[in-house]
C-alpha cells in the first residue's frame, strides 16, 4: 500500500491500469446503453423514464464526489500524503459536472413530469447546495497559491461539508415533498420491475467507471502539473534543472 | 482566557465596525425589503421572520472576515496559537466575543424590527427566541469560514460563499420554529429543539475545524 503511495510508482501503475478500466467501462456502457434502448416504456411516463438511466447514476456520482474527497481529505490531513492531496483535487471538478448534469437531467425530467422546471423541494434544494458547494471549494482552491496548502485548507472544508451528504441522502424520507422516495436500495428489495433495475445498474456501474478513469486521468495530470512547477521553482532559484523525470512530486 | 474576552471585547467595542454597524446593517435590510415587495403589512407579516432570519445572517457575516485577520496581521494570533492555551479554546473564545459583541445586539435590536415587518406579540418573542439560540450557530460556522480565509487578502467575499450552503440548514429550522409558533398548525417545539441541536453541534465542528483550519493556514 505504502509502495504504491509513491508518486512514481502511482504514475506507472495507474498508466497501466488506465487503459484496462476505460475498456472495462466502454464494455459496461454499450451493455447498459442496450439494456436501456430495450428496457419497455413506463406505463405512466411513457419513454421520458429512460432518462432515469443517467440522471440517477450523475446523482449517486456527484454524492460520492464528495465522499472520495473526503477519504482523501482524511488522508491529507491524517497522513499528510501529496498523493492524497491530488486525489482530493482532481476529484473536485469531476464531481462537480455530475452534479451539475443530475440538475440539469432532472430538470428535464422534471418539466414534462411534474409541469416545471424547478422546484423547491427538499431533494432538488439539497443536491444545489451541494453545487454550490462544490463551486465554493473551487473557488477557494483557486485564490491559495502554494498547492500544499490549499490542499489542507480544503480539505478541512471538504470534512465540514461531508455533514451534508446524509442530509441529501435521506431528504426525500425526512422531507416528503415532489421528489419520489427510495426506490432502489431500500428494505425490502427493490421496488422497480427487473426490466429497468438491471439497466439502471450497469450504467451506475459504467458511469462509476468513468469516474474513476477521468479521476485516475485527472490525477496523472495533476502530477504532472506539479513536477513542471517544482521544476519552475528550481529553474528560477537557479538550480540546474538536470533532474530524472523520477523526481518526487512534492510541491 | 478571560483576558482574551475582555480584550475581544474591548476591541469590538471601541474600535469600530463591530455591534452598532451590525444592527445598523440589519436595520437596512429590514427598511429595503418593504420597498423591495411592497408595503402590504399581511405579506409582510407572512414573510417576517424569514426577512429578520435573512438579515441577521447577512450581518453576521459581514463582521467575521476580520475575526482572525487583524489579528494575524498585528501578529498577536501567532501568539494565541504558541501560547499555553490550547488554539480550540482560544477560537471559541474568539467566537463567544463576536456573538456577543454582534450576534447578542442583533437578538436584542430584533423585536423593535419584528414591529416594523408587522408581526404579532406571539410572533416577535418566537423569532427573538429562535435568533437567540440560532445565531451562535452562524458565529461558530462562520468561524471556519474566518479561519479557512485568513491568509486570503479578499477572504471576504469568499467567506460568505463558503458559509452561506452550511449556514442554509439553520436558517430552515429557525424560519420553521418562527412560523410554527405564529401561523401553526405545526407545533413549534420541534424544529426549535432541532434549532438547539444544530447550535450545540455548530459550537463544536466550528472550534475544532477552524482550529485546524488556522494551524494549516499559519504553517
Amino acid at each position: 500500500m505504502w509502495k504504491i503511495a509513491n508518486p512514481t510508482v502511482f504514475m506507472g501503475l495507474a498508466g497501466r491500469i488506465l487503459p484496462w478500466l476505460a475498456g472495462v467501462t466502454l464494455v459496461l456502457f454499450a451493455i447498459g446503453i442496450y439494456g436501456s434502448v430495450i428496457a419497455p416504456d413506463d406505463y405512466q411516463q411513457g419513454a421520458t423514464v429512460k432518462i432515469m438511466f443517467i440522471h440517477v447514476p450523475f446523482a449517486w456520482l456527484g454524492m460520492a464526489g464528495w465522499m472520495v474527497m473526503s477519504a482523501s481529505a482524511i488522508g491529507v490531513l491524517v497522513w499528510r500524503h501529496p498523493l492524497a492531496e491530488v486525489a482530493m483535487k482532481a476529484a473536485a471538478p469531476i464531481g462537480a459536472t455530475f452534479t451539475l448534469l443530475c440538475l440539469v437531467t432532472g430538470s428535464l425530467w422534471g418539466q414534462p413530469m411534474w409541469g416545471t422546471w424547478w422546484v423547491w423541494d427538499a431533494r432538488l434544494t439539497s443536491v444545489l447546495v451541494l453545487f454550490l458547494m462544490y463551486l465554493a471549494l473551487l473557488a477557494l482552491w483557486h485564490s491559495v497559491e502554494d498547492p500544499g496548502r490549499a490542499a489542507k485548507i480544503c480539505a478541512v472544508l471538504v470534512l465540514v461539508g461531508a455533514v451534508n451528504i446524509p442530509i441529501i441522502k435521506f431528504s426525500v424520507e425526512w422531507w416528503y415533498t415532489l421528489h419520489q422516495g427510495e426506490s432502489v436500495f431500500r428494505m425490502g428489495g427493490s421496488t422497480i420491475d427487473a426490466s429497468m433495475l438491471w439497466p439502471l445498474l450497469v450504467m451506475a456501474l459504467a458511469f462509476t467507471g468513468l469516474f474513476f478513469t477521468l479521476h485516475l486521468m485527472a490525477m496523472r495530470a495533476e502530477i504532472l502539473r506539479r513536477r513542471i512547477r517544482t521544476m519552475r521553482l528550481m529553474a528560477a532559484a537557479g538550480v540546474a534543472t538536470t533532474m530524472a523525470p523520477a523526481m518526487p512530486a512534492e510541491a | 482566557m478571560s483576558a482574551l474576552l475582555v480584550r475581544e471585547l474591548r476591541l469590538a467595542v471601541r474600535a469600530g465596525g463591530g455591534a452598532p454597524v451590525g444592527v445598523v446593517f440589519f436595520l437596512a435590510v429590514v427598511t429595503v425589503v418593504p420597498f423591495g415587495v411592497g408595503p402590504d403589512l399581511n405579506l409582510l407579516a407572512r414573510i417576517g421572520p424569514a426577512i429578520l432570519w435573512l438579515g441577521a445572517l447577512l450581518a453576521t457575516l459581514l463582521g467575521l472576515d476580520r475575526l482572525f485577520q487583524a489579528d494575524l496581521d498585528d501578529g498577536s494570533l501567532d501568539l494565541i496559537h504558541l501560547g499555553p492555551v490550547p488554539l480550540e479554546l482560544a477560537v471559541a473564545v474568539k467566537a463567544l466575543a463576536h456573538w456577543i459583541a454582534t450576534g447578542l445586539p442583533l437578538v436584542v435590536a430584533a423585536p423593535l424590527l419584528g414591529l416594523f415587518v408587522n408581526l404579532p406579540a406571539s410572533g416577535i418573542g418566537a423569532v427573538t427566541l429562535t435568533l437567540l439560540v440560532g445565531t451562535p450557530a452562524l458565529t461558530f460556522l462562520g468561524t471556519i469560514g474566518a479561519a479557512l480565509t485568513v491568509a486570503l487578502r479578499r477572504g471576504g467575499l469568499l467567506l460568505s460563499i463558503l458559509i452561506l450552503p452550511l449556514a442554509i440548514p439553520v436558517l430552515i429550522f429557525g424560519v420553521a420554529a418562527a412560523n410554527a409558533a405564529i401561523a401553526g398548525p405545526m407545533p413549534f417545539l420541534p424544529p426549535f429543539l432541532l434549532l438547539c441541536a444544530m447550535t450545540l453541534f455548530s459550537i463544536v465542528l466550528g472550534t475544532v475545524a477552524s482550529a485546524w483550519a488556522l494551524r494549516f493556514g499559519l504553517e
